[in-house]
């Protein structure tokens, strides 16, 4: 909705090759490529810890007892498996609920990834190839939805289709597509007008075939930028919706759901909410890090987005 | 004049659009999810009962003609009866505006006045301890869910050291952790654009002219600087007005803040379709109307933006 210059698109952009990151390298560029390897390394920890859950959880993440409930954390272990980071107000250990955790934010959040990805770059993609009332529609939608608190929307989705697994990954994946589509779009009007995708065109090369073997590639790196920054703009949405209560359902753990719960205890049982919460915080920080690190890294010309 | 009129009208043009769009969508979305009528009354109360509320809330008639009242009444400010409070839903907002307004506007304006120095010192001292600082707490403010962040300051600042309290609206001291909860987000964004805003302009010639000719730093920083800086931090200061208003939603929540945030979540639970409609509806149009603000302030601020007359 806004035209001014320091919203709009990104400029123009050069198609990155990987002799262009190269030849940028020099010892900053050195440092941003092993920080951004540092944290995808950190991002495929997070997927190990959620597939090897069942190995890595000390307890059963869902086993409750009476006698064990609000233990503080502590490196004690009368049954050889200390409670580390204490248990909650059912006697739940709060390290497993948290290993488990990962499972529902990773899930959740690498599947609305591809959703929203795969929604925003094919009408991105579609907006600055064909122009005129395609790209009017589609910039007008998304212009609709960015003037719109999403959490509202979410929240009206979710009460209508109920909480659960599929619904949750629709919404979050839904509330991510704009991002995909504007910086896309605003790439694709710049590589349409290139000499060789009009030497293609004059040729005679059909219009998908340019979008798949010529725009598509060109375009690919940025995908990846933005993908990276969604995805923990996906997490802390996932977290926040169950916090709410319109997440995943109790008793499967999730980092959200585990902070409300912890939030009645918060005086007398600090570390419920607390830990669950600094691991979604770091991870979050961590993920969108590396997402900025491979923007420096692939794609300079992205910033200030 | 015309000149004006020329470069507002398909900015308004788009900004209608988008507000008609945000209302059918919540209007379609509120109206799948289901027959309020069997909340409103005892779980024994005769079909006819049933049929009358119906009839009364206009739920009997068709979708189209349901929607075709809806707009017409939005348009002239009526949202219909709130179902759960029995009033205006108009009203009913307009009861809870007052306090999200009052929250935002001290989230935006603490957000900014910290921010905005914070981001210029950053600037002017490069690389130093502040500098360092400064950025990697903005990170972690950027970073840090807005919900989990109330919780933090619940627990260390009210429970431990017990400075504030944890929720309500009764005094002043109510007020500034969910402000500070809110504007978190927005003082990291500020506090990154405004550095970086500074130090582009600060690689700029006529810096070092001016420099090269004697003039005083304060008068660099504050003559050229800050004025040629001006257009992107307005622009993101802006923006991030906009996401308060999402943000209230969680923060209202937490700290059980009586504003429309808050309200619009408990109405979607009790199925309150006019309070959320009306909830929405003033959102997005607070909303559109602070970007087209930013878009006149840039006239103003930016000579190369005016239209040519």
């Amino acid at each position: 909705m806004s035209d001014a210059p320091a919203v709009s698109l990104p400029p123009p952009l050069a198609p990155v090759t990987l002799a262009a990151t190269e030849e940028r390298g020099g010892a900053g560029g050195r440092r941003t490529a092993r920080l951004a390897l540092a944290g995808l390394g950190f991002v495929g920890l997070m997927v190990f810890m959620a597939i090897a859950a069942p190995w890595l959880a000390p307890h059963d993440p869902t086993r409750q007892s009476l006698r064990g409930r609000l233990a503080r954390p502590t490196l004690e272990a009368p049954d050889g498996r200390a409670r580390l980071l204490g248990t909650d107000q059912l006697g739940r250990d709060v390290l497993s609920r948290m290993i488990y955790g990962a499972r529902v934010s990773l899930a959740v959040g690498l599947s609305a990834v591809v959703i929203g990805g795969a929604i925003g770059a094919t009408l991105g993609i579609a907006a600055g190839f064909r122009r005129g009332k395609v790209d009017t529609v589609i910039m007008t939608v998304a212009d609709a939805q960015l003037a719109f608190p999403f959490i509202l929307l979410a929240i009206g989705i979710i009460a209508v289709l109920g909480p659960s697994f599929p619904t949750l990954i629709i919404v979050v994946g839904l509330s991510g597509w704009v991002s995909y589509a504007r910086i896309l779009r605003a790439q694709v009007i710049v590589l349409r007008s290139r000499e060789f995708v009009e030497a293609i065109h004059a040729l005679g090369g059909s219009v998908v075939r340019v979008v798949l073997r010529h725009i598509v590639p060109n375009v690919l790196s940025t995908l990846v930028v933005i993908a990276t920054l969604e995805l923990a703009r996906a997490i802390v949405l996932e977290a926040t919706l169950s916090f709410l209560g319109l997440g995943i359902q109790p008793p499967t753990p999730s980092w959200g759901g585990m902070i409300y719960e912890g939030r009645e205890y918060l005086d007398s049982a600090w570390w419920i909410s607390t830990f669950p919460g600094l691991l979604l915080m770091l991870t979050s920080l961590v993920v969108s890090r590396t997402g900025d690190w491979l923007r420096d890294l692939l794609d300079p010309t992205l910033r200030g987005e | 004049m015309p000149g004006i009129l020329a470069f507002l009208a398909p900015k308004i043009l788009r900004a209608l659009v988008a507000v008609w769009l945000v209302t059918t969508v919540v209007f379609v979305v509120m109206r799948l999810s289901g027959d309020p009528v069997p909340l409103l009354l005892p779980p024994d109360a005769p079909t006819s009962e049933m049929e009358r509320v119906r009839r009364e809330l206009g739920l009997d008639r068709s979708l189209p003609v349901q929607y075709a009242v809806f707009m017409g009444n939005a348009l002239r400010g009526d949202f219909g009866r709130s179902i759960h409070f029995r009033q205006p839903a108009l009203d009913v907002v307009k009861g809870y505006l007052g306090a999200s307004v009052e929250l935002g506007l001290t989230a935006f304006v603490l957000a900014a006045l910290v921010a905005v120095p914070i981001g210029l010192v950053s600037a002017l001292r490069r690389n130093s301890l502040v500098d360092h600082v400064a950025m990697a707490v903005a990170l972690v403010g950027q970073a840090a869910p807005t919900f989990f962040l109330g919780i933090l300051f619940i627990l260390v600042l009210s429970l431990k050291a017990d400075l504030f309290p944890t929720g309500g609206r009764d005094t002043a001291r109510n007020l500034v952790l969910p402000a500070l909860t809110l504007g978190a987000f927005a003082m990291a964004s500020i506090a990154r654009l405004t550095r970086s805003a500074v130090l582009e302009v600060l690689r700029a010639d006529y810096i070092r002219t001016a420099r090269a000719k004697g003039l005083a730093e304060i008068l660099v920083v504050a003559k050229h600087t800050l004025r040629n800086a001006a257009l992107p931090i307005v622009t993101i200061t802006g923006l991030q007005f906009g996401t308060l208003l999402g943000g209230a939603v969680v923060t209202e929540t937490v700290f059980a803040w009586p504003g429309i945030g808050r309200l619009a979540i408990q109405s979607i639970y009790n199925r309150d379709y006019p309070v959320v409609q009306c909830t929405v509806f003033l959102s997005a149009v607070m909303f559109i109307v602070i970007n087209l603000g930013i878009d006149l302030l840039y006239g103003v601020l930016d000579p190369r933006v005016r239209p040519r007359t």
